[in-house]
């Protein structure tokens, strides 16, 4: 018998013939009813508490907020060279001169000292932001290799809770949920900011 | 170390299969000899041990508290806790009972995807499976994110004997790895050492701070000692070929696996390399992808105390162009099939290993991970453990708690781990041939408590024990046997000097 059929067989053998019918109750929050704005000072309360820096603005000042961004992030005068784009963040966002993610080898990614992105939906609740892998968001590697991460969110993206981010969500597509810069407990349950992901995540909330 | 110790003999059966009759089940456990999941000595050894090491109390004292606070103030702020609570023990019941027919579909997803499944019935088979895909990479060496499965079956330990180094990249596994240790909990494994400890052990180890030239500054902050394990890593996941992983989650309908971290160590792993393996016990399914709402909202803040962890990554077989594009995942059976006959005890299936019920457990707090001999400690490590390996390999374990309940009040997943521990003692107890001191003491005394007057010359017996007491509030510690089973880990009050019946019957004139 090959192991596939045989610890098919064990599960058989321990579940036996009568097989329970278990209901699911559901009877948690699936759908937040308060205001968009609200929702929206909910999502800057929590990246803030999360160590995340936060610039809002208005849809026309999404270029300038993102060279603001920039400037929290590496400091003034940085080298627009050195911030790679996802191929699908609109032009008006990006900064002069900077690259666009063409495909190389990923781990030449590391050479570059900032990412700016756009993201698939945010989570008021956790402070979290999905990034999806479509060209706005760009693959993983992109969002994961230089130190600082810029992330363009709309006002349409924020949704409630948990639940509400997954219906939207494409669930074969690769997903990364951000919530703050990388970090870790592990030495006597101190929280640090950044070990190997980015450690400094800036959000630009256009609303 | 938690090197299982060399025992021969054959694999004993499932706790709960029926030791004779028709109905017996023979389900496999867990084989001895590999892996993790039997100590070299019963818990009350190693704890009473582990009881005199000061500074491991310190540590453990500090950090379980740290993180019951976290954890308290983020679950008080979620009103639906109670329902995502049930929704997570339903959706798991839903799952057990319809085990096969998920994972089949999980097969066929990850298939359809680009994905190879393998399945193993045990840790000999999926450590040889790991070790062949491994090989025909060409590479020598892996690097690996957190992962309870591959400890449980010590897949570090094949690798090394097949000349394959794997690089746990993991802060806390790092700081174990480097250390030569053993993982003490599941959430940080290495939450028995201190900053200074961890900065002794990365000085001694790290390439980085070798030869004449090497600047050793390194402060015992927690910063600085995190960044120079960033150091230390950076270049092993940039030059890595294979990753190796477990899965926190595995939606069957989608075929989409997901881990759960904060480091982004998890990220590297599964985003560089060219091949990724992912081992997976057969228990981490859930039926669909909305099911993700409940298990995504209950783990990261009954794990770390987070409203959500800094990053949790899903993926589906291969994605072109994005991540890895040789995709393994290898399907663990290891003793779980065995747990999953026992109706009482297949409830222990439904850890998403959080650890709540580690930090919340007065006996954990005292006696640290290592006493508990496997990858599993604490409360659920008691019910998972035995049963994995079948109760006689892990005898100690079901009584390696105090049965207070708080297991059962912390655990998103409401598993009723005291009633489990009570089902597995009942177990062990059913299978010694022998009649155990401690049983002759029960039957004894169950006669004499259902004779008034026996009852009486009982009682009138144990005031003779004030005699040994000298005074004091509690019996010696060195009774002889059997008396000093139950001694040597618990202080024994001194009988008082009069019985509530002599009480009564003095103030009461009866
Ligand atoms: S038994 Fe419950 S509380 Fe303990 S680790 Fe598993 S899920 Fe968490």
């Amino acid at each position: 018998m090959s192991a596939r059929e045989e610890v098919l067989s064990r599960i058989r053998t321990a579940l036996g013939e009568n097989r329970p019918d278990v209901g699911v109750p559901r009877d948690y929050r699936t759908a937040d009813e308060r205001p968009a704005e609200q929702l929206r000072e909910v999502l800057v309360d929590r990246l803030e508490d999360y160590k995340a820096s936060v610039l809002r603005c208005g849809p026309d000042q999404v270029g300038a907020t993102v060279a603001a961004a920039l400037d929290t992030g590496l400091g003034a005068g940085w080298d627009p060279a050195s911030v790679v784009v996802a191929p699908g963040v609109p032009a008006t966002w990006r900064p002069d001169g900077a690259t666009e993610d063409d495909g190389r080898p990923a781990v030449e990614l590391a050479a570059f000292a900032a990412t700016l992105t756009g993201v698939a939906v945010a989570i008021a609740e956790t402070g979290t932001l999905v990034l999806d892998g479509t060209p706005l968001s760009g693959r993983r590697a992109v969002s994961l290799l230089p130190d600082c991460l810029v992330c363009v969110v709309e006002a349409g993206q924020v949704v409630g809770g948990v639940p509400e981010a997954l219906s939207r969500l494409g669930p074969t597509a690769p997903l990364t949920m951000v919530s703050g810069p990388s970090a870790t407990s592990d030495i006597e349950l101190q929280r640090v900011e950044g070990v190997h992901g980015p450690r400094t995540l800036v959000v630009v909330l256009v609303a | 170390m938690t090197t299982a110790p060399e025992r021969t003999g054959p694999t004993p059966l499932a706790p709960g299969a029926p030791r004779s009759g028709t109905t017996f089940l023979g389900l496999p456990t867990a084989p001895r000899g590999v892996g993790h999941l039997r100590g070299d000595r019963p818990f009350p050894d190693a704890a009473r041990d582990a009881l005199r090491d000061g500074q491991l109390r310190a540590n453990l004292g500090h950090a379980t508290s740290t993180i019951r606070a976290k954890r308290a103030r983020v679950v008080g702020e979620v009103p639906d806790w109670e329902a995502l609570r049930q929704a997570g023990k339903a959706l798991k019941t839903a799952t057990m009972a319809r085990l096969d027919e998920h994972l089949l579909e999980l097969e066929r997803q990850v298939t359809a995807r680009g994905g190879t499944v393998h399945w193993a019935r045990d840790a000999d088979e999926a450590n040889a499976i790991v070790t062949r895909l491994v090989q025909a990479t060409g590479t020598d060496e892996v690097v690996k994110v957190k992962s309870m499965a591959t400890q449980e079956i010590g897949l570090n330990e094949a690798l090394e004997a097949a000349g394959i180094t794997p690089h746990e990249t993991d802060l806390a596994e790092l700081i174990v790895q480097l250390g030569d240790d053993a993982p003490s909990h599941i959430l940080v494994p290495a939450i028995h050492k201190n900053r200074a400890e961890i900065r002794e052990i990365f000085l001694r180890t790290m390439p980085q701070f070798q030869g004449p030239d090497a600047d050793r500054d390194l402060p015992d902050e927690p910063r600085r000692l995190a960044m120079a394990a960033r150091t230390h890593l950076r270049e092993r996941f940039l030059r890595a070929k294979v990753a190796i992983s477990g899965a926190n989650f595995a939606v069957a309908e989608t075929g989409t696996l997901a881990v759960v971290e904060s480091e982004g160590n998890g990220r590297m792993c599964l985003t560089l390399p060219q091949t990724l393996i992912t081992v997976m016990g057969i228990e981490k399914l859930v039926p669909t992808w909305r099911d993700l709402e409940v298990f995504l909202q209950l783990l990261p803040r009954s794990s770390t105390g987070e409203r959500m962890n800094p990053y949790t990554s899903m993926w589906t077989g291969v994605t072109p162009d994005d991540g890895p594009q040789e995709f393994h995942l290898v399907l663990l059976d290891n003793g779980r099939t065995a747990v999953l006959a026992d109706e009482v005890g297949r409830e222990a299936l439904h850890c998403i290993r959080c650890s709540a019920c580690l930090n919340v457990c007065p006996v954990y707090e005292r006696t640290g991970g290592h006493s508990y001999g496997s990858v599993y400690p604490g409360p659920i490590g008691a019910v998972l453990s035995p049963q994995l390996t079948g109760v006689e390999d892990n005898a100690s374990l079901p009584y390696a708690s105090s049965l207070c309940g708080a297991c059962y009040d912390a655990c998103p997943v409401a598993i009723d781990i005291p009633s489990i521990l009570v089902h597995l003692r009942a177990e062990h107890v059913e299978a010694q041939e022998k009649l155990t001191p401690e049983a002759a003491a029960f039957k004894a005394l169950a006669k004499a408590m259902s004779n008034p007057r026996l009852w009486r010359l009982t009682q009138r017996a144990a005031g003779l024990g004030r005699l040994l007491a000298r005074g004091k509030p509690t019996m010696p510690p060195v009774l002889p046997p059997p008396a000093s089973g139950w001694t040597r880990s618990r202080d024994l009050p001194t009988p008082p000097r009069e019985t509530f019946t002599q009480a009564w019957a003095r103030e009461h004139g009866r």
